[in-house]
């Protein structure tokens, strides 16, 4: 049972890194997950097209957290252009736990809330 | 008092090929039968036969082939019909409990003001809110709410109902809460006020002896998959007075007596409601499940079941950090809903799968009752006659486990 759950996404999970939201954001986006009602907001400042500061409010399963979590450490100064461009296989690698197909909605909320937020702040 | 017979768990799980598997390495334990139960063998081969032997279109054909799956078809309206204490004119086939309530909001709707309103409960499955809350959008009527209490029971000494109240329609047993409603005591309220009456009974036709006589019901609609048959199986059953004077919702094949360029009139009750080619081996094979759950006993049934859940209620009351939801005791069966404090029900249901076990995690199709339960999700094992003791302690374990886990 343990091995399904890693030490360190427990960790992500139980401390969310850049919890919380951020005031006056560029970009804010609220998401829900349908399977369960789990919601997540994404907050970010954006600087010359890049992320320069990101939080999530994500309250869920530890598959969605750790997430979110891992995903606001990787995603500090990329592009919003590369950002688009991300899709299940960078989040999954990025768990690098298991992930069920049903638990997929989960694993992606925080990536496609965010990504959601960015074709709104472009107007797209 | 009268004997119930005693099941032998132990022989009827035999019946259930599915039940022998492993799942991740271990015994299966199916702790999701609120969601769709599992199917006897009996119920498979009734399916099978029907394609091997006798499969054809039903009605008007003059074959032999169509003539025996147009009498099994007839003889599953009737085998539903006694089953329920109904007559076989009264019973009406569905895809499951959604489509039956959506055909009753639709027909029933036509007589529908801004001045009526509707009357549901603070604990209904999103199929007997929507389809009501949809009508109430389209004639301006009211949706009131039958508010619950901290138990989950219904406060019925303050109910909306009122002398403007066209349809009362609360679920039997609640998929969430498993509380038994007072069916009988709310139709006397809602006729008091002749409002007519529906009853979800989804969650209790599979483990209750249901008489429409008996809980004066006008209308009761259920689902053939949670009680041993396949699914895209529902029956709508509606007294044949209501039902005679209700337009039929979907129109087209085998629901008229007279067509022509101009205008058409209906068939009688109950093929007026069932336009097109039904689902034949559905039908017949949920008889089959009717007589598989016959043969058994329902009374026994649903003694096991209650018996079972109650053990199920004391052994996770033993754990700690663990909320349940519902009456702790009496008027409640086949079900329990709860949540591991600070661990997530997706990820309670991921590991308990890991262990063999499935039970399901979410909203529970409930969104309201769980704004009402100030929570977001839950987890629900829900328990069928083939269950045993041994499967509960196994949960109860494993909830540990998964408690350890999140340490």
């Amino acid at each position: 049972m343990i091995d399904l759950y890693q030490e360190e996404l427990l960790d992500h999970y139980k401390n969310p890194r850049n919890f919380g939201t951020l005031s006056n954001p560029d970009i804010e986006f609220s998401d829900t997950n349908p399977l369960c009602g789990d919601e997540v907001k994404v907050t970010a400042k954006i600087i010359n097209g890049k992320i320069q500061e990101i939080k999530f409010d994500s309250r869920g399963c530890a598959i969605s957290v750790a997430a979110a979590s891992k995903l606001s450490e990787l995603l500090k100064n990329k592009s919003l252009s590369e950002i688009k461009k991300m899709d299940n296989k960078e989040v999954l690698e990025l768990l690098g736990v298991p992930i069920s197909p049903m638990r997929l909605k989960c694993a992606l909320l925080s990536l496609r809330a965010l990504q959601k937020g960015i074709y709104q702040n472009l107007g797209e | 008092m009268k004997q119930i017979k005693q099941l032998d768990i132990e022989k009827i799980r035999n019946d259930f090929p599915i039940l022998s598997q492993k799942v991740n390495g271990k015994n299966l334990i199916y702790l999701d039968n609120s969601a769709t139960s599992q199917k006897p063998q009996k119920v498979i081969d009734a399916i099978t036969e029907y394609y091997k032997s006798y499969n054809s279109n039903v009605h008007r054909a003059i074959h032999s082939l169509g003539e025996k799956a147009t009498l099994k078809f007839e003889e599953a309206h009737e085998k539903v019909a006694k089953f329920i204490n109904a007559e076989k004119e009264e019973i009406i086939f569905t895809r499951n409990t959604t489509e039956s309530l959506n055909l009753l909001a639709y027909s029933l709707g036509k007589n529908i003001t801004s001045k009526d309103n509707v009357v549901i409960t603070e604990m209904e499955h999103h199929s007997n809110i929507i389809p009501w809350q949809q009508l109430c959008k389209r004639t301006g009527a009211e949706l009131r709410y039958i508010k619950i209490d901290k138990e989950g029971k219904l406060d019925l000494k303050n109910t909306p109902i009122d002398n403007n109240t066209k349809i009362v329609s609360i679920a039997h047993v609640s998929n969430v809460l498993g509380t038994i409603n007072p069916v009988k005591e709310i139709a006397n309220i809602a006729h008091k006020n002749k409002a007519l009456f529906i009853v979800d009974g989804a969650q209790s036709v599979p483990h209750i002896k249901v008489d429409v006589k008996d809980i004066e019901v006008d209308f009761l609609a259920f689902s053939g998959h949670k009680m041993l048959g396949p699914t895209g199986i529902g029956v709508l059953y509606g007294k044949k007075e209501y039902l005679k004077k209700m337009n039929p919702v979907f129109f087209g094949g085998g629901m008229i007596s007279n067509v022509t360029k101009e205008d058409a009139q209906w068939a009688d009750i109950p093929n007026k409601f069932e336009a097109g080619t039904p689902n034949i081996e559905g039908a017949i094979a949920l008889a089959s499940a009717i007589e598989y759950l016959e043969n058994l006993g329902m009374d026994s049934i649903n003694s096991y079941v209650k018996d079972l859940t109650t053990y199920a209620m004391k052994k996770l009351l033993e754990l700690n950090n663990i909320t349940i939801y519902g009456p702790e005791n009496g008027d409640r069966t086949a079900l329990i809903s709860f949540n591991l404090i600070g661990i997530h029900p997706h990820d309670v249901a991921q590991l308990l799968d890991k262990e063999g076990i499935a039970v399901r995690a979410g909203h529970m199709c409930a969104k309201p009752l769980m704004q009402v339960m100030d929570t977001q999700s839950v987890c629900r094992a829900s328990f069928y006659f083939y269950n045993t003791k041994q499967e509960v302690d196994f949960l109860a374990d494993s909830l540990k486990k998964v408690q350890g886990v999140f340490k």
